[in-house]
Parts: structure tokens; C-alpha cells; sequence
């Protein structure tokens, strides 16, 4: 049976990389983003790829505007709807300790924006008994650091939302993958001084398909940030206060 | 824009660049640094020397540019962002009966690359260079945007193998050849030495020919080797991708002379007396290294160099001279290959010439520069040429005049890049854009 997929941030390297995945099994693809011309542009690749169908649509985790045609246009598929969710921001944190302005934007992004995407997903999910949603958060969201904790945080949140969407998709038949990753070679990171352990988005991406094929609920990308994290959250408190990671 | 300060090197690793590299992930932010910051662009380094490095400078990383942009199912036209990997465009359009007409030794050059170095392959003596199959090119000159075809004129013989010196290529448009299936006949046939080899290359109906040389062989086995002919059959590639990475540098002595002559002798015993046929995945017939990740690392981390010449068919007998040389030196490594040539190419700098091509590895071992150093000015005595995406040895003075028409691809050069803002350390070494080769043209020298 036919897959359909709702790809958010369908711009990002790591989303590519996924959609480049589902279209080799022949799915069909919904790349949502801002970038109109960039979309096009991968869902042409998808097609030539394999995908059954691809298609570019507009989504701005900021304009909710956007959200129900997205929608609307999945649930007009026959079969399952899933969805993959790859937005987010992360501006500098310097920048956002000067400017608190800005905390709105990364929690609109990375949290409110793809929350409220879900939940108006999620009944299509459950009318229909089966469909995964990938939601893809961050390690920068098990630990408040100095260096991006308003990214962290927002990630957090969105995390545990998720948890709880698990919780309900699941009594539903449907099922939620919260993916973690740690420094991963894309835009975001490319120049960064400090990153180590680099994954490929492609790495990320088949990690991704093979959580979703094994219905995982929580996976760490690449798998040893599991234990990278879970030093890090043990570490007390009144110790990780002095600490700058 | 974000900046990286990279180390870099080319894939023979023994020349590397350190210099802010740019990695766009779409065409917009391609096109917005440019216009900014014009540098010169690279896909995934598989020119073994330095052509595609800038040190000190800036730099282009193409790599995350891999998409099809559009492909028209009844012409075989597709369009394509410089940075797609040939074999990845081979593996897309294979199941659909289309294949690129022209591919090189390895599926990860990309298409900017093999524009940019005008590449051939096995089959170059039926289906001509990578460059004449392209017909279109989307070029970044600054903050200007040339669309460019065949009938552009002198910009497009420049482009063609223009070592990317007249703007970054961003796009280009193929055509497809129709291809039966994605698989290969293959045969292969032992050659007991170079007469042989270069009688069964004139024998041969085969489109895609080439022969493996062991490089180690001297006396009357000078030159032997395996002869591999395939062409393209129906059928589909039932395995799965499958690949294996050389994980760390190896010792020096991994590719030590006795060890190499053991290697080629059973390399050579492989293919009974008889000959062998079989039939293989595309890729796998055309790609056999690409199944080894980073198999540079087999050469330690000195790294190795490439050298390979073109000689002119009636100077066979420098040919001849070249192999006893490499055999003696004890130096040369598995990989040395040789191929009839056709006289196709695409443009001004073109490597291809008719006659005969071989292409030897070399570890970066004492002597090795020495070497390479002396075949290529055997190479220009015999009235043939190096090939610039393998090179990373020679001196400006030992290139002069190989290329006849390099005055014309100077003046098209400067005139897309007047600034010299494209110019990477081998067009700079071997001084490839120096006023002075377009002086020596017009006195007719």
C-alpha cells in the first residue's frame, strides 16, 4: 500500500535526505516548507527517485495559515498519512540574550508551530488507525546548557510533547518516533567551531526509516549520544551549574 | 553566508588547500555567494591533484547541490545541479532505459566536474567525452548568470573542459543515451604484452574497451595485462547497494614493490587462459573501485599521484619506453590502466586526443615525483599530453604547448573571468591562464 508522507522543513538536509529514502519505496511526498523554488526543485528529484507522487507546498511554522491545506491535502490520500518534522531554529544564543525578542521565533519554530501542525493531524491519524509521526527534536533538549538553552528548551518542550502524542496515537494504532540527534554535517552546524562525532544527514535519514520500520519511540542519532547523554544528564546539578559544554 | 576553514585535499591526498569553504545547500544561496564572493567551486574531489583546490583562498563545496531539476521521459533530457554524482544519476535512469552516454573510472565524480574536466570513459572511442553530451550550462560569473549551449561560441568550448575558469557551473542539461537494462557483458581476456594489447584494442567492436596493465611486468611481458570489453544488455540489478570503507590509513609498506607483484601476478591468474565472461551490474563493471570507500587510504597518509598521458598512435614506441621506465622503478602500484583513444573532445582544453592513454598510480614514495616528472616530459617529446585532473607533478615549463588551443580558452577565460577569480592552485602552478601561452599562439609557434 501506498505511503503518503508530510515532510516538514522539507528544505533541510536531513529532510532531503528522508525524502529521498521514502521515494525510493515509492511513497508519496509532501514537501512543506518556505523556499517554494527549493522545493520544487527535490520534489522533481524525488519523482525521478521513485516517489509515486511529490509535491511542494507551503508551510510556515509562523503562519498556521498554512497548516490546514497541508492537511486537507493529505487526507485526501487514500491509505496512511504520516508525517516527519524537521523544523526548527536555533539563532545564536549571544544574540538572543541581547534581543529576548527573539525567543519568541525559536519557540514558535521548534515548538508551538509543529505542535499545533500535529494536533490537527492527529485525528486523521487515529480516524484511520495506523500512521506514524517522526518528530525530530534534539539532544540540546535533555539538558539546559549555557550555549543554546532557549533552543533546548524549546526542543524540551516539543519532546515531551510528543511523548504525550505517543500516548494518545498509540491507543489509536498509530505510532510516534521521537528522534534525537546530535551534531549532524548540515547547514546549521557547517562552520560551528567545536563539533565532533559528525554524522551524515543520510545516516540520520536511515536511522529515521529504520526507527520507523521497528516502530522505536525514542532513538539518539547516531546511537552513542544515548550514552553521551545519559553522562550528561546524571552529572549533579550543583557541578553541570560551573560546567560549560 | 557561513564560512568553514577547511584543510582539503585532492584524492590522491599528497596536495592539499586550507581555505574558507561555502557549502550551499540550495541554488538561491549558490547564487547570492557568488555574486558576493566569486571563487572557484569543487564537487567531491576526485581529481586526484590540485585542480579543484584554492589554497589560501576561497572555495565552492558543491556537494550537497545533488538534485534532478527536471528530466523530459520522451527526449532523454535531464537537468541536473553540478553537483550530482554521475553514478547516482547512472542508478536513477538505468530502470528507466536511460543512461549517461559518457561516464568516468569512478560513479562519485559529479556532473560539474566531469563538465569542468571533460571526461571520458571506457567508451570514449564510440561515444566521444562527457562535455558533448551536455547542452546547456547555467554558469555563475560574479553576480552575473550565463545560460550557455553548443551555440554559444567560444564560451562553451572554454567551459568544456575549461577547468572551471569561465564561472562556478551550477546546472547543466544531458542528454541520455537509451540504455537495454542496467546491466553489463562483460569479457574479459588475458594479453600477454603491449603488442598484443595494442592488437586487440584494434581488433575490438566492443563500445566499451579498456585494458588493466601490470605495470610491474618487464622484458617480454612488457606491458601484459587483462583486456576488458563489455557492452550494455537487459536485465536488472537484483542485489542491493552494497559497499566497504578502507577504514584507516595503511602502512607504507602495504603497497611495497614485492607486494604489488604478487598482487598483479594474481590479479592476473584470475582470468583463465581461456577468457571469461560474465554479466554484472553496470556500475560494477564501470565503477569497480566505487565499492571500496575511501580506497585512497590504501596509500598511507602520504598519499599517492596519478599520472596519466595521452601519446599520439604512431608513437607507440614511446609507449614501449614508458612502461620499461615504471617497470623498473619498482614503484608503480596495481592501478594502471590503458585505452585506445578516439579523437572526440569537447573543448579548447580537452585532455582526449587520438592514440593511446594509460594512466599509472604512483605512491608519494622517494622517486615517485622524479618519475612521474620524467613521463611527462616523455610525453611531451612524443607530441602528447597530461591530463589535468590527474596531475599534481608537473611545472608550467613541461605543459607548454600540449594544448594547442589553450590560447584561445585563455582569451574566453579572461574575458568570463577577467579578475582571475576562478583560478585554482593547478591553473596556477602550471600557469595555464599566463598571457604569455596566448602570445605564443598568435606568433604561430
Amino acid at each position: 500500500m501506498t505511503q503518503t508522507w508530510i515532510i516538514l522543513g522539507a528544505t533541510s538536509s536531513m529532510a532531503r535526505a528522508m525524502a529521498r529514502r521514502l521515494a525510493k519505496d515509492g511513497a508519496r511526498l509532501l514537501l512543506c516548507g518556505r523556499d517554494m523554488d527549493d522545493l520544487a526543485a527535490s520534489a522533481v528529484d524525488c519523482l525521478a527517485r521513485g516517489a509515486a507522487s511529490a509535491e511542494a507546498l507551503r508551510f510556515d511554522a509562523r503562519d498556521h495559515a498554512t497548516f490546514a491545506p497541508i492537511i486537507d491535502k493529505a487526507a485526501s490520500e487514500e491509505g496512511e498519512i504520516n508525517c516527519a518534522v524537521f523544523v526548527g531554529s536555533m539563532p545564536d544564543q549571544a544574540e538572543i540574550d541581547a534581543d529576548p525578542a527573539l525567543l519568541d521565533g525559536v519557540v514558535q519554530d521548534s515548538y508551538i508551530g509543529p505542535a499545533t501542525f500535529l494536533t490537527l493531524l492527529a485525528p486523521h491519524i487515529e480516524s484511520r488507525a495506523r500512521g506514524t509521526v517522526v518528530g525530530v527534536t534534539s539532544v540540546a533538549g535533555d539538558r539546559g546548557r549555557i550555549g543554546n538553552y532557549v533552543y533546548g528548551s524549546a526542543k524540551a518542550g516539543f519532546a515531551t510533547y510528543l511523548s504525550g502524542l505517543r500516548n494518545r496515537l498509540t491507543r489509536a494504532g498509530g505510532h510516534v518516533v521521537t528522534v534525537k540527534p546530535g551534531f549532524v554535517d548540515t547547514a546549521m552546524t557547517w562552520g560551528i567551531e567545536g563539533m565532533f562525532l559528525v554524522a551524515t544527514p543520510d545516516a540520520v535519514a536511515k536511522d529515521i526509516m529504520r526507527a520507523v520500520a521497528k516502530k522505536r519511540n525514542v532513538i539518539y542519532t547516531p546511537f552513542f549520544w544515548r550514552y553521551i547523554m545519559l553522562i550528561i544528564r546524571h552529572i549533579p546539578e550543583f557541578i553541570f551549574k560551573k560546567m560549560s559544554i | 553566508m557561513a564560512w568553514n576553514n577547511l584543510t582539503y585535499a585532492g584524492w590522491g591526498r599528497a596536495r592539499s588547500a586550507s581555505g574558507k569553504v561555502a557549502r550551499p545547500e540550495r541554488q538561491s544561496a549558490l547564487s547570492r555567494d557568488v555574486a558576493t564572493t566569486p571563487a572557484p567551486a569543487f564537487g567531491l574531489r576526485r581529481s586526484y591533484g590540485d585542480v579543484a583546490l584554492n589554497d589560501g583562498g576561497t572555495a565552492y563545496d558543491m556537494s550537497r547541490l545533488d538534485r534532478v531539476l527536471s528530466f523530459d521521459a520522451e527526449t532523454g533530457v535531464v537537468e541536473v545541479e553540478a553537483g550530482m554524482p554521475v553514478g547516482a544519476l547512472a542508478r536513477s535512469f538505468a530502470k528507466h532505459g536511460w543512461l549517461p552516454a559518457v561516464m568516468p573510472g569512478t560513479g562519485f565524480a559529479t556532473v560539474g566536474g566531469s563538465i569542468a574536466n571533460d571526461v571520458h570513459g571506457k567508451n570514449h572511442h564510440t561515444e566521444g567525452t562527457f562535455g558533448q553530451h551536455v547542452t546547456e550550462i547555467t554558469l555563475l560569473q560574479g553576480n552575473r548568470v550565463e545560460i550557455i549551449t553548443p551555440e554559444s561560441g567560444t564560451i562553451w568550448q572554454a567551459t568544456i573542459g575549461g577547468l572551471g575558469q569561465t564561472g562556478v557551473i551550477a546546472k547543466a542539461k544531458l542528454q541520455l543515451m537509451p540504455c537495454p537494462g542496467e546491466l553489463m557483458k562483460l569479457r574479459e581476456t588475458r594479453i600477454a604484452n603491449l603488442d598484443a594489447f595494442l592488437k586487440a584494442f584494434d581488433d575490438s567492436d566492443a563500445p566499451y574497451a579498456v585494458g588493466w596493465i601490470d605495470a610491474t611486468a618487464t622484458g617480454d611481458r612488457l606491458g601484459r595485462g587483462i583486456f576488458e570489453e563489455s557492452e550494455l544488455v537487459a536485465g536488472r540489478d537484483a542485489g542491493k547497494e552494497h559497499s566497504r570503507a578502507v577504514p584507516l590509513n595503511a602502512p607504507g609498506w602495504a603497497l611495497s614493490a614485492p607486494i604489488v607483484r604478487l598482487f598483479n601476478e594474481a590479479y592476473y591468474r584470475r582470468i583463465p587462459a581461456r577468457g571469461k565472461t560474465s554479466v554484472k551490474p553496470i556500475w560494477d563493471v564501470l565503477f569497480p573501485l566505487d565499492a571500496i570507500h575511501d580506497w585512497n587510504r590504501l596509500y598511507g597518509k602520504r598519499g599517492f599521484n596519478q599520472f596519466q598521458c595521452v601519446i599520439p598512435p604512431e608513437r607507440v614506441d614511446m609507449l614501449r619506453t614508458m612502461l620499461e621506465r615504471i617497470g623498473a622503478s619498482h614503484l608503480a602500484s596495481p592501478l594502471a590502466v590503458l585505452k585506445k583513444m578516439g579523437a572526440a573532445r569537447g573543448g579548447y582544453m580537452s585532455f582526449p586526443m587520438a592514440g593511446y592513454t594509460l594512466a599509472v598510480d604512483f605512491p608519494n614514495r622517494d622517486g615517485a615525483t622524479e618519475l612521474i616528472s620524467d613521463l611527462t616530459d616523455m610525453t611531451h617529446d612524443a607530441g602528447g599530453r597530461i591530463y589535468f585532473a590527474k596531475d599534481g607533478v608537473a611545472e608550467a615549463a613541461q605543459v607548454k604547448g600540449m594544448y594547442p588551443e589553450q590560447g584561445d580558452w585563455v582569451k574566453a577565460a579572461a574575458k568570463a573571468d577577467p579578475g582571475n577569480l576562478f583560478e585554482t592552485d593547478l591553473v596556477r602552478r602550471l600557469e595555464l591562464r599566463d598571457i604569455a601561452h596566448m602570445a605564443q599562439d598568435e606568433t604561430g609557434a
